[in-house]
Order: C-alpha cells, then structure tokens, then sequence
C-alpha cells in the first residue's frame, strides 16, 4: 500500500484540482483531503457522507463566574492573554484559550472548568471516484495535525479493508504541524507550484520540509506559460536537488470551467491540459512504486 | 490603524493586496508579514533589511540536583513537553507550548526557563513603507508562539513611529490564521470568485465575524467563477471594498514580482479607493461605539 | 518480578494486539512468574493532540513494567520508554497477546535498537 501527497507550499496553486484530477484517473484507492482547514475536494467530489464522527481534541478553560472571586491571578498567569475582566469577573477568551490548564491549576477557588474542546467533524464517503475520507474543523479551531493523522489512520484501515493499493491525499498549504503530520509515513510527496517569485520560494521551504523528514518528492509546474524565466529557475533548483519535475502545466482556464461545473478537468473533453495531466499521474504512479 | 488582510482560501491574492496597499498608503505604514510559514510579502516590497533576530520561546530546563521526581510538571502539562516517571525526568522541548505551567507548579524550583528556536524576525524599510516579517523554523510545527513576537515587536515599532500597519496573513481559519487578525482594527477578507473561493470565503465569515471587528471584502479574479459570493456578501452585509478583475496581464505582472498597483493608472486607483474605504470602514465602528458611549 | 506490557485491543490474553503504542486501546500488564494480568485501559489517549506515547511510557513505567511488546512506536515514546529502562520488542502485529508473550517468554522477540515508526 502506497501513500502518496499532494502539497504546495504556497497555497492556490493548484493541488486541489488537480488532486481531484487523479482521482478520477487513479484505480483502487482511497482518496483523503487533509486540508481540513479549508477542505475543497469535497467541492468536486460530491461525496455522500457514510459515517460522521465528532473530533475533540484537548481541552479548554471556564470559569464558573459563581465561584470566581475576581482575584485575578488566572490573568496574571496566563501567557496567551486569554483571560479579562468582564465586568462580572473574570472570563476565558475560547479563541486565545491554549488549554494548557495553568489558569485551572492554581485557581484558589477551583472556580475553572477543563472540558473536552470540539475540534471539528470527520466523515467517511462515497464519490463517484471511490471513497472519501475527509473533515471539517470548526473555524477558529486548533490545526495541530491530530486530526490529520486521524484521517489518515481512517484511509489506512479503509484501504485494508477494501484491498486499496493507494492512499492519495490532497494535503495543507505551508509547512506547519498538518503538513508535518501530511508527510508522516507518506511514500510520496509531489508539490505543485507555479512560475512566480512566491511560487518558487515557498516551494524552496515545503522541499526543505520534505528532506527535514526525509520524504521523496517530485515537482509538478503549473500555469507554467505565466513566467518561462521563473519556470527555468524552478526546473534548474529542482536538478540541483534531484526533484524530478513530472509535468509542466499550462495556465488554462478549463481547471476553473470545470470547478464550476462540480466536475475534475479530466472529465471535460481531452485537450493538451488532460493530455499532459495523464502522463504526470503515469509517472506519480511509478516513482510512488505501485506496481501497474 | 492595524488593518490585517486575510483570506479563507490561499492564493487569492493577500500578499497582492498587502503590497499594493502598501505602496499607495498616505502616512507612515508598516508592511507586516505574518504568514510566517511562507512569507512573501518582502518578494515585492524589496526591503532593505536593517536588522535581523533570531526569535525564542522559553522551554522547560530541569536542575535534577532539586528534582524530587514529584512529578506534579508531568501532571500539568497538557502537551508532554515534560515527562515524570520513577526517578526519571525527560523534556521534550520541541512539544512544549510556552504557558510556564511546570515552572510555576514546580514545588521546589527545580524547572527554569531554556529556549527553542522558532524562526527569525526581520525588520528594515522599502522607500516610505517600513517592514517586519517572520520566518518559521523548518521544522518547527507551530507559527501562533512566532506570530506573538511579531505582533510584540509591531507594537514597539508602532510606539515609536505611530502610524499604521497592513498585515500578511497566513490562509486559512485556523489558529494561524486568527491569531494574525485578533489584534488588528479592520479585517479584509480577499477571495476569488470560484467555487473553493466562495466555500473557503464563508468558513473564512464564520470564523472572523465573531471578533466583532470591522470586515469587508476584496474580490480578487473577478469576472472568473460565478455570482456566489456577491450574493453571501449582500446576505451577510459585508460591504465589497474591491474588486481586481481577472486579466492574464495582470497574472504575468505578478508572476513578474510586480506589485500590481505599478501596472496601470486604473489599478493605481483601484487601490487608492480601497484605501479610503478601509479608513471608512474603521471610522464608522469608531464613530458607532462614540455614539453609544 | 517479571512485568511484561502489551498493548491490546482488549483486557484478556486472547485479544489481539493493537498495532499502536501511544494510541492503544489498553496495555495487559503480564506477571510474567503468575501469568497474571491486569488491564490499564488507554481511551484518554484518543483526546490528546500530541504526546500520547509519552504518556503511554509513563502509565506502563509506573506499572514496574521491564518490557514492552507492541506493533510501531515512534521516536518519542522510544525515548522515553528507553528512559525508563524498559526494553522494547516491535512488528508483533497480528499475533494475539498471549501469543505474544509465549513468543517472548520462548526467545523468539528481538528487542529494538531503534524505533520502527518516523515521528510527527
């Protein structure tokens, strides 16, 4: 069984179309969006949710305004500024709240609750592509990567069950804890960046991640005709590091027709676009090692 | 004013935005970026970097010569960055989320105050517009502990030189992303039109309305995607500060490192009237809270 | 006295191990000399966002457990186990706990050097 990411670096490059993209062209897998931030293949995938489930993950501070006794020291002590005066008392900020029950603690009064904190929902569905294992966090919430590693423990027991060869997963932008917990055990991780200033530097910082943890990834250029210049710098960074680059993608507009249209690119008529996103999942699939 | 310009999805345009605002701004602005992850806002800024430091958290550090093994740290820590069991104390620095719990609980002092390297703060000028950014630690998981320095050397750069800041987020609606705008006066939301751009536009509604701070909207690729989102801005009141249209010309400025309120005279102005409506929309909120004081 | 830790999807011998250490299920704590077990179930685990094998190193530490049998552990958690001076033995997925331990008891484990899971 292979795992095989998705990632960026900068965000809005791409990686969500074309992940839904080889969706439609991959057999026998269990697709996973582990952006659970901001989740969008849900957008073409349509799913129909099998199994929902609850995500609590930590804890958070309340004061019971009936015990508190407004001394302040919860305030005085707490390093994320999470608690003020309210006029009543004292009060915990959820949204600053770190739950790391120090307010707790030391209350005199025992007067701060320590409940479990939902995170979010997760669900198992149905696509029209295979299975879908997918979340939502609630805005605001904790991205720490628990979630994604819930995810990812969910397509792995799935895939067993099914007889899948392949987790394919449409992974965070950035290099923080969900894309840290992305790569982990993953076999592949292919990057799709774009032909600008920040396109490249943030791909620079997400292979730099990718070789702190030791996974192997390859390179696919998107909206390559916006910049040849910044795209032969992309290429010339990506032979010194040994990346292969599987494809060079030209800016078209059909990824956002087909986006409207509830559909992945490879599912309107073929044109070079397809054509060429056809050859790059052929190449994901042998530098991934799955035998086909 | 700190005006924080955010968006739910990544890639539609804050760092486009933030570097235009930027160069058309009337009175002391500081360019500030916060997506200490991927940072790009100095890519079309060009700053000239004054100073460069590299940014700390304090982690536990145990003297076992006072450690009894009580284990009362390991109890409170909520992240395991300090680990008690028989005669044995283990810290896990890179866990550790800064809240001083163990120090504080430690019956007998035995915990003082290490450090772990987060990333780097840099600060300098580009022309007229000063500018302070973050750069993660590859390696390091989380960016709030980075964004808090930041944001406290804002407020020291601010104090000394009044004025305003315009704030690079981080994409998303996450804690990251929360925590760039929880401190600003006016938050813009940038989006495109697309579907990701609406579905990420409304987690992105969800998660900032409840800071009760002024927000607007900036529409990004216009012209490209559907109707969607003109109508959730008109449901939910949120006034639409811009809009940018979908031009491959402007596409190549920017994949050129341009900043784009350089490109035209018309976009020069689509930016000098989103700054007037940034300052109105602040005002208003001020001038609301006057009338009920 | 002998204290072995199993992580389990279940009290009993007969349950099948659970490939996780941080995140088990439960641990059956085997008097090696008695063959008596006790259980220490694990759910609190499912609500920690980090540092669950951390944990898990300190409930079995302070059960006076010598040795660890289980699936996959990562890196923390090794260190910690290795801290407490408790030995390892991995890849035993599959097998039940009993099996387990009549495999350790005959031998037939290789105790780790290294953890066999990456870190997160």
């Amino acid at each position: 069984m292979r795992e095989v990411i998705i990632i960026s670096g900068k965000g809005g490059t791409g990686k969500t179309s074309l992940t839904g993209a080889f969706a439609h062209l991959a057999e026998g897998k269990i697709i996973c969006d582990l952006d659970v931030d901001a989740p969008d293949l849900h957008l073409l995938l349509q799913p129909t949710k099998e199994r929902l489930e609850e995500f609590y993950s930590g804890h958070e501070a309340e004061i019971d305004g009936e015990k508190c006794d407004g001394c302040g020291l919860c305030a005085t002590m707490c390093q994320f500024g999470a608690i003020r005066e309210n006029g009543a008392g004292f009060a915990v900020d959820p949204v600053r709240c770190e739950g790391c029950k120090v307010c707790v603690a030391f209350c005199p009064n025992a007067a701060i609750r320590f409940p479990e904190r939902h995170c979010g929902q997760w669900f198992v569905s149905a696509t029209r592509f295979g299975p879908l294992v997918h979340a939502q966090l609630l805005p605001g919430a904790e991205n720490s990567g628990r979630l994604v590693m819930v995810l990812k423990q969910q397509a792995r027991e799935l895939a067993k069950a099914r007889g899948a060869d392949l987790v394919l997963c449409d992974g965070a932008p950035g290099i923080g804890c969900p894309v840290i917990s992305s790569l982990s055990g993953a076999h592949l991780a292919v990057a799709v960046t774009e032909p600008t200033p920040s396109g490249r530097h943030d791909l620079e910082r997400v292979a730099d991640l990718c070789r702190h943890f030791q996974t192997a990834l390859a390179v696919i250029i998107n909206k390559h005709d916006l910049n040849y210049e910044e795209a032969a710098r992309i290429e010339a960074f990506c032979q010194a590091e040994s990346y292969t680059v599987i494809a060079r993608l030209p800016h078209d507009m059909l990824v956002t027709r087909a986006m409207i249209q509830g559909l992945v690119v490879t599912e309107l008529p073929e044109t070079d676009f397809s054509r060429e996103l056809a050859h790059a999942w052929a190449k994901i699939e042998a530098l991934a090692g799955l035998g086909r | 004013m700190i005006v924080a310009v955010a968006s739910g999805k990544g890639g539609t345009g804050k760092t486009t935005v933030t570097a235009s605002l930027a160069a058309v701004w009337d009175g002391p602005v500081v360019g500030v970026d916060l997506d200490v992850e991927e940072p790009n806002l100095h890519l079309f800024l060009q700053p000239v970097i004054a100073e460069s430091a590299m940014a700390h958290m304090m982690v536990p550090e145990v003297d076992e010569a006072k450690c009894t093994y009580c284990a009362a740290c390991s109890e409170l820590c909520q992240f395991k960055a300090v680990s008690v069991f028989n005669q044995v104390i283990l810290i896990f620095p890179e866990m550790c989320h800064g809240c001083g719990g163990c120090m504080a609980v430690c019956p007998g002092k035995a915990i003082s105050a290490g450090q772990r390297e987060l990333g780097e703060i840099s600060w300098g000028q580009a022309g007229d517009v000063g500018f302070l950014s973050g750069r993660l630690r590859i390696g390091e998981a989380m960016s709030p502990p980075l964004m808090r320095l930041v944001k406290a050397r804002l407020d020291q750069i601010l104090a000394e030189t009044g004025g305003d800041a315009i704030i690079d987020a981080p994409p998303g609606v996450s804690c990251p992303a929360v925590n760039a705008v929880l401190d600003s006066d006016v938050i813009v939301l940038v989006t495109e039109p697309t579907p990701f751009g609406v579905y990420d536009f409304k987690l992105a509604w969800e998660a900032f309305a409840p800071l009760k701070k002024p927000l607007g909207a900036v529409i990004n690729r216009a012209g490209v995607g559907t109707e969607a989102i003109y109508r959730f801005c008109r449901e939910k009141g949120l006034p639409i500060l811009a809009e940018i249209p979908y031009d491959r010309a402007i596409a190549e400025a920017y994949a050129h490192g341009r900043i784009i309120a350089t490109v035209s005279p018309s976009l020069k102005q689509t930016f000098v009237s989103l700054k007037g409506k940034i300052r109105n929309l602040a005002n208003q909120i001020h001038l609301q809270a006057a009338a009920h004081a | 006295m002998n204290m072995v830790a199993v992580t389990s999807e279940g009290p009993s011998l007969d349950d099948q191990i659970d490939p996780r250490f941080g995140r088990a299920a439960g641990f059956v704590v085997v008097n090696l000399e008695t063959m008596h077990t006790q259980y220490i179930d694990n759910g609190q685990s499912q609500l920690m966002a980090q540092g669950a094998g951390i944990k898990a190193a300190e409930l079995i530490a302070r059960a006076g457990v010598s040795c660890l049998l289980t699936g996959y552990v990562g890196p923390k958690a090794f260190k910690a186990l290795t801290a407490a001076g408790i030995k390892v033995g991995q890849n035993l997925e599959g097998l039940t706990v009993g099996q387990a331990v009549q495999r350790f008891n005959d031998g037939q484990v290789e105790m780790a050097q290294t953890p066999n899971r990456a870190g997160r």
